[in-house]
């Protein structure tokens, strides 16, 4: 986590690394952001923390968008072990089934 | 690893720099894939020509359909490229690289990058697909990376066999598997670390390659540098990229990434009933056999007369026995003209002249392997949307 956020403030300022040996790849900016909606913050804090806010817009729309948000949030906590606290879970998933 | 309050403070600093990037107009345009929700920006990332973005951290990347009428090698800027975790070794140093193999071995080894080019090299070429390639297609849709058909590509990979190493280390009596760790790892501590495993038969079968050269250069960052696997056949999971960790294990690996995900339904044909969950599950293996027209896209308007139709085929490693296409919606089917035989692992390129006058059309293609298995005429489902080989059908109208 460190060392991602190190390089991200590395990205954004246009530092180079000094050495020529090492690969230093340099991803492009990140431009997909999470879409306004209710608790916003806790989304970006929660899901933003492991992967890009595309993860989720790229998703197919579903008929039960409710209950395929609910699963896809259990399965980042369960599966993935994201640290996301009980109380945030219910708000994530009502912020994905109203804004995606 | 982290703590809610380094969440907090991730987010902060990820919206600083978003604040204070200077680099502008990532996307530089946006593409529409053929399913629902499908919009796409095209973005250009080092080493690589603009790509179809599916998500941005981790990176993963989409080969542009048409690069694949170029021929039947996939350049290594236009190969797709597809990761789990968002921990990748930026910034790595091939001079300190390391391949550790160890496990149930008589001799652990640390290979540096010099060692590993200074055996024999050998040579394939083979195709590259991703489980998830053709994902976004799949009715009912499921979740998981959209997808159309373009996280496949065809390269030459140059390296060594998996086998010679492990015969350097001398495997012991009483293994079972191999299992294989990349460079790349997950941002949480809490989230399972990427790592695959094959038979020790299968891994040690000679064509299982190290491979650091991708069609004469090294390979690109994105796609594994400076060392990854190649597992002619078998889908992209397995070909674990940045290699560093080869163990020899005297039992069959449970890690997350085998035991739960990457399975599909120990059924026949590996489909279930759309909509509905397997009953048991294997992991997933070999590629479906597939083709597609290249030469023109869905929609097309030709022009009335003499035209040559073109495209690929590639299976899990029998090699293509025929290409049939069909210019009235699959009612007559003629025999393609096969290309050059790359190996058969590669794909075959195969083209047909045709003649068509005024209307409208449905081309279809369908490749037959040696081992005599085809294309079938509806699509297989299963909940991850893995597999797809359905008969491709392109609609053109003619005038």
């Amino acid at each position: 986590m460190q060392r991602t956020v190190l390089l991200a403030i590395a990205l954004a300022a246009g530092i180079g690394a000094v050495t020529a040996a090492p690969v230093n790849y340099k991803l492009p900016d990140e431009v997909a952001a999470f879409k306004p909606g209710p608790n916003l913050e806790i989304v970006q804090a929660n899901c933003g923390a492991c992967h890009s806010a595309d993860y989720i817009h790229t998703q197919p729309p579903m008929k039960d968008k409710k209950g395929f948000w609910q699963a896809e949030v259990t399965k980042m906590i369960k599966v993935y072990g994201a640290p996301i606290e009980d109380a945030d879970v219910g708000k994530i998933v009502d912020y994905l089934a109203a804004t995606y | 690893m982290f703590d809610r309050r380094d969440l907090l403070k991730g987010a902060g600093l990820a919206a600083m720099a978003a604040t204070l990037n200077s680099t502008k107009a990532l996307a530089l345009d946006t593409v529409t894939l053929p399913f629902a929700n499908g919009e796409r920006p095209l973005v250009r990332y080092p080493q690589k020509r603009p790509m179809i973005g599916l998500t941005s951290r981790p990176p993963q990347l989409e080969t542009p359909f048409a690069v694949y009428n170029d021929g039947p090698i996939t350049p290594n800027n236009a190969f797709f490229v597809r990761y789990h975790l968002s921990d990748l070794p930026y910034n790595l140093d091939p001079d300190k690289f390391t391949l550790e193999v160890k496990g149930k071995v008589d001799k652990p080894l640390k290979l540096s990058l010099k060692d590993i080019r200074k055996m024999k090299a050998t040579e394939i070429v083979a195709v590259n697909q991703c489980s998830g390639n053709s994902r976004g297609f799949s009715e009912p849709r499921v979740a998981g990376g959209q997808l159309a058909n373009g996280a496949m590509g065809c390269a030459r990979w140059r390296g060594v066999p998996l086998k010679t190493v492990l015969d350097m280390a001398g495997v012991q009596a009483g293994a079972k598997q191999v299992t294989f760790g990349g460079m790349d790892g997950p941002v949480s501590e809490k989230t399972p670390d990427f790592v695959k495993a094959l038979d020790l038969d299968h891994a040690a079968n000679g064509e299982v390659m190290l491979a650091y050269g991708m069609n004469g250069e090294d390979l690109p960052f994105l796609n594994g540098f400076p060392l990854r696997l190649v597992v002619p056949g078998y889908y992209g999971t397995y070909w674990l990229k940045h290699l560093n960790e080869i163990t020899v294990i005297d039992n069959v690996y449970d890690g997350f990434w085998m035991k739960s995900a990457y399975r599909i339904p120990d059924t026949p044909n590996n489909a279930i009933e759309p909509g509905t969950a397997p009953k048991a599950t294997i992991p997933i293996n070999r590629f479906t056999i597939r083709s597609f027209i290249t030469s023109v896209g869905d929609g097309a308007k030709l022009k009335a007369g003499g035209t040559t139709l073109r495209g690929i085929a590639f299976d899990g490693g029998k090699g293509i026995k025929e290409v049939a296409v069909s210019t009235d919606g699959g009612k007559t089917w003629t025999n393609a003209r096969l290309g050059k035989d790359l190996g058969k692992y590669a794909f075959r390129e195969w083209t047909l002249p045709v003649k068509l006058a005024a209307g409208s059309y449905e081309l279809k293609v369908r490749a037959t392997g040696n081992g005599g298995e085809t294309q079938p005429d509806t699509p297989r489902w299963n909940p991850a949307g893995y597999l797809r080989n359905v008969v491709e059908t392109v609609r053109v109208s003619v005038a």
